[in-house]
């Protein structure tokens, strides 16, 4: 098995989640993750999921997708050559003896301090899946209170941009 | 032009510019807006059925007969959700339906009002597309988005469900609308490099076979299929959903493979050094055990749909395109590859596979002394009412011996329910395919246990004058499901005896408390005289009780999960492969 980063483009109308998540059930394909949220577009919204599927289904995975009236594009983007992040907000135990070492530990992962109260502080941090799994490991001595994690977004390198076609096709349906 | 009318105005005239002149459904609460202007259509002809089931089979069967878009229409909730199951099953065999809900109006949507269900939701996995529609101004197009939907590419069913306060808002209806679908743009064109090297692995094999499914005749492709398999003298076989999209008849025709296949058919696949598979999808009825089919063959597989190739056997050479231009360009790289003096030479593989036409051909054991073979009546039904007619068949053992032992000629001519396998269908499919092909004998031949779960449109057919003919295939027993426990539960008989016996019910007495003329026939004797007596009567519906023997088998058969080199001709009567070689 192999993780792949799928970014769909899809029409901004209700429903469409919904019935890319249930085809990703029906064919009995797990989803690791997923993101979905406006474009630059306003018609257009783009989910990025990411599967761990060997490459023959991820193949059967595309094509059913691509069958879904509403989707218009799917790009598969290689780690290499595109910017993947996650967001995550976590609560860490910190008070008056502890806290300098949590900062600390902010500092050097550059992520954020968001809230402090006197035996916790929230952090914000954004990063890969391997980045955000160190810096839990790094926290968890201190103790972990909560811990809330996005979907991974991912945007390929370069002058390119995966929507210019979608668009035009979206211009001539108009 | 544009002119101010209510929703459900617009929604009748939408369907009557997109062709409709047949809807076949029920009326409730939510629906009853477009009940009204659908009242007054001259062009749309509503039928209205007995069972929101029947519409949408009576759709399917329209649809394949004509090779229009069937359309169904029901009120929302429990009318909606009988809908599902033909919905399911035209998804199954590609049948291009389109599905008319009525919804509550848009402001109860998600309180759980009386009669609402989520039937968008719930059709979701096993339509085409399907939308929900709560603006009066959405309608129209919506109609025509969703027959362009269902009609083109790999064609299939479409639900429209329209909330009811759309349905009674005004709005401004213009004609035609200008689709917004902008992810829909289906593949129909070959990829000509593919196209050739098709071509040149035909005339380099020596066992080639063309596998033929449903997407021909979708395609609309049976005459350039005869003349690829001329000019090649490639054997053809032709699945469930293929039957009569190339002649029985024809010399270069080794019949059906799958699980209740031709010994030849099936061999030839086994055997084959070139798959060459058109519309069709390698279905587990067809491959059996997926890693021992075809052991030997190359796959060219040619379909619309570009999921459906290597989704189960991996193809060597893709082909995504609509059948009748990849056949119509295949010639093409065909007669290249002659002119060039290539050409395939299968003579050896002929010798072979007449071989197994012969000693393997269809038959049938002889029933008991006064006991009549439901084959027989099936091969009665070929010889006296003809390749002219449409045959129209359940599911079960009834259906598989009319897919075996009549004799189809033309494309379309055999309707049934493939892979979805639904019991039920005959009856209002039947009803459908006439009220399509009202000049054509359309004959339903059905089990005693398919025809009790959707007999009831027989008052739909007799009411609104559509003389089809019924022969149900009665033995008494939920016949296929008894066979399999017959071969692997040990004869231990649960729940599958309906007790004809008892005659409970009579069918002849059923079939003219619907207004049906009903025959009953018992014996060997009485077959040609009972079908053409049905044959005579042309007003009224005939159905015809065949009261057959209990313990006939469908054979050849490939057990559910083995592989199709384990056929067997009868009960542990495997075929001997290659004697001669």
């Amino acid at each position: 098995m192999s993780r792949h980063t799928l970014s769909v483009l899809v029409e901004n109308k209700p429903g469409v989640l919904a019935r890319v998540a249930a085809l990703f059930s029906r064919r009995g394909f797990n989803i690791d993750s997923l993101a979905v949220g406006p474009t630059e577009h306003d018609d257009i919204s783009r989910m990025t999921i990411v599967v761990n599927v060997e490459d023959l289904p991820l193949e059967q995975v595309t094509k059913q997708l691509n069958k879904l009236v509403n989707v218009l594009k799917i790009v598969e983007l290689d780690t290499s050559l595109s910017v993947q992040r996650e967001l995550m907000l976590i609560k860490v135990r910190a008070d008056g003896e502890t806290r300098s070492h949590v900062l600390e530990l902010v500092q050097l992962f550059r992520a954020r301090c968001v809230d402090v109260v006197s035996d916790a502080v929230t952090i914000e941090v954004t990063g890969t899946p391997d980045k955000l799994d160190a810096f839990i490991r790094v926290l968890e001595p201190f103790g972990i209170k909560e811990l809330v994690q996005s979907g991974m977004v991912a945007i390929g390198r370069g002058a390119r941009s995966i929507t210019d076609r979608s668009l035009r096709a979206l211009d001539r349906s108009a | 032009m544009t002119e101010r009318m209510t929703g459900a105005q617009a929604l009748v005239r939408a369907l009557e510019h997109v062709g409709v002149d047949t809807v076949f459904g029920i009326p409730g609460g939510a629906v009853l807006p477009a009940y009204d202007p659908l009242y007054d259509s001259t062009k749309v002809r509503h039928v209205l059925v007995r069972h929101e089931q029947g519409a949408g089979h009576a759709a399917e069967g329209y649809a394949q007969a004509t090779g229009k878009v069937g359309v169904c229409m029901a009120t929302s909730g429990p009318g909606a959700t009988n809908l599902v199951t033909p919905i399911a099953d035209a998804y199954m065999d590609s049948v291009p339906i389109v599905a008319i809900t009525g919804q509550v109006a848009a402001p109860l949507i998600g309180t759980d009002a009386f009669q609402e269900a989520d039937i968008s939701g719930i059709t979701m996995p096993i339509t085409k597309h399907n939308f929900l529609v709560t603006e009066a101004g959405d309608i129209a197009r919506t109609i025509a988005e969703a027959f362009h939907i269902a009609s083109t590419g790999r064609p299939g069913p479409v639900l429209v469900d329209v909330s009811k306060d759309a349905l009674q808002a005004m709005t401004s209806f213009s004609w035609p609308p200008t689709l917004q679908l902008p992810g829909y743009r289906p593949v129909t064109r070959p990829h000509s490099k593919q196209i050739r090297e098709a071509a040149r692995l035909m005339a380099e094999s020596k066992r080639p076979v063309l596998y033929v499914g449903g997407g021909v005749h979708k395609a609309r492709a049976a005459a350039e299929l005869l003349r690829l398999a001329e000019l090649t003298g490639i054997p053809v076989i032709t699945t469930l959903m293929a039957r009569g999209t190339f002649p029985d008849s024809h010399p270069q025709h080794l019949g059906m493979p799958g699980m209740h296949g031709s010994v030849a058919a099936v061999g030839s696949l086994q055997r084959s050094d070139l798959v060459i598979a058109l519309g069709t999808r390698f279905d587990d009825r067809v491959t059996g055990r997926l890693d021992s089919f075809a052991p030997h063959a190359k796959i060219v597989h040619a379909d619309i749909d570009p999921a459906e190739i290597s989704k189960n056997r991996h193809a060597d050479v893709p082909i995504v395109g609509d059948c009748r231009e990849v056949i119509t360009e295949l010639i093409n790289a065909v007669e290249n590859e002659h002119r060039e003096g290539r050409r395939g030479d299968y003579s050896a593989w002929w010798t072979q596979l007449n071989g197994y036409k012969t000693t393997y051909a269809l038959g049938y054991d002889e029933p008991g002394e006064g006991e009549l073979a439901p084959q027989y009546v099936m091969e009665r039904l070929s010889a006296l009412v003809g390749p002219d007619a449409y045959y129209v068949a359940g599911v079960g053992q009834h259906q598989m011996w009319a897919a075996q032992f009549i004799g189809y000629e033309k494309p379309g001519s055999f309707i049934n329910s493939g892979g979805a396998g639904t019991m039920g269908f005959a009856v209002p499919a039947a009803m459908g395919a006439k009220m399509g092909r009202p000049d054509s004998a359309v004959w339903a031949v059905d089990g005693d246990g398919c025809f009790q779960m959707t007999n009831q449109e027989l008052a739909t057919c007799a009411l609104e004058g559509v003389p089809i003919k019924v022969a149900v295939i009665n033995n008494g027993n939920l016949g296929m499901v008894r066979q399999w426990q017959t071969l692997f539960y040990n004869q231990r008989y649960s729940n599958t005896n309906l007790q004809a016996v008892k005659r409970i019910p009579d069918f002849v007495k059923l079939a003219e408390a619907y207004g049906c003329v009903g025959l009953r026939c018992e014996r060997a004797e009485d077959v040609d005289a009972t079908i053409k007596k049905a044959m005579e009567i042309n007003d009224v519906p005939v159905v015809i009780d065949f009261v057959v023997h209990e313990d006939a088998m469908v054979w050849p058969m490939v057990a559910a999960g083995t592989s199709n080199d384990d056929i067997q001709v009868a009960r542990d009567m495997a075929p001997v492969w290659d004697a001669e070689e």
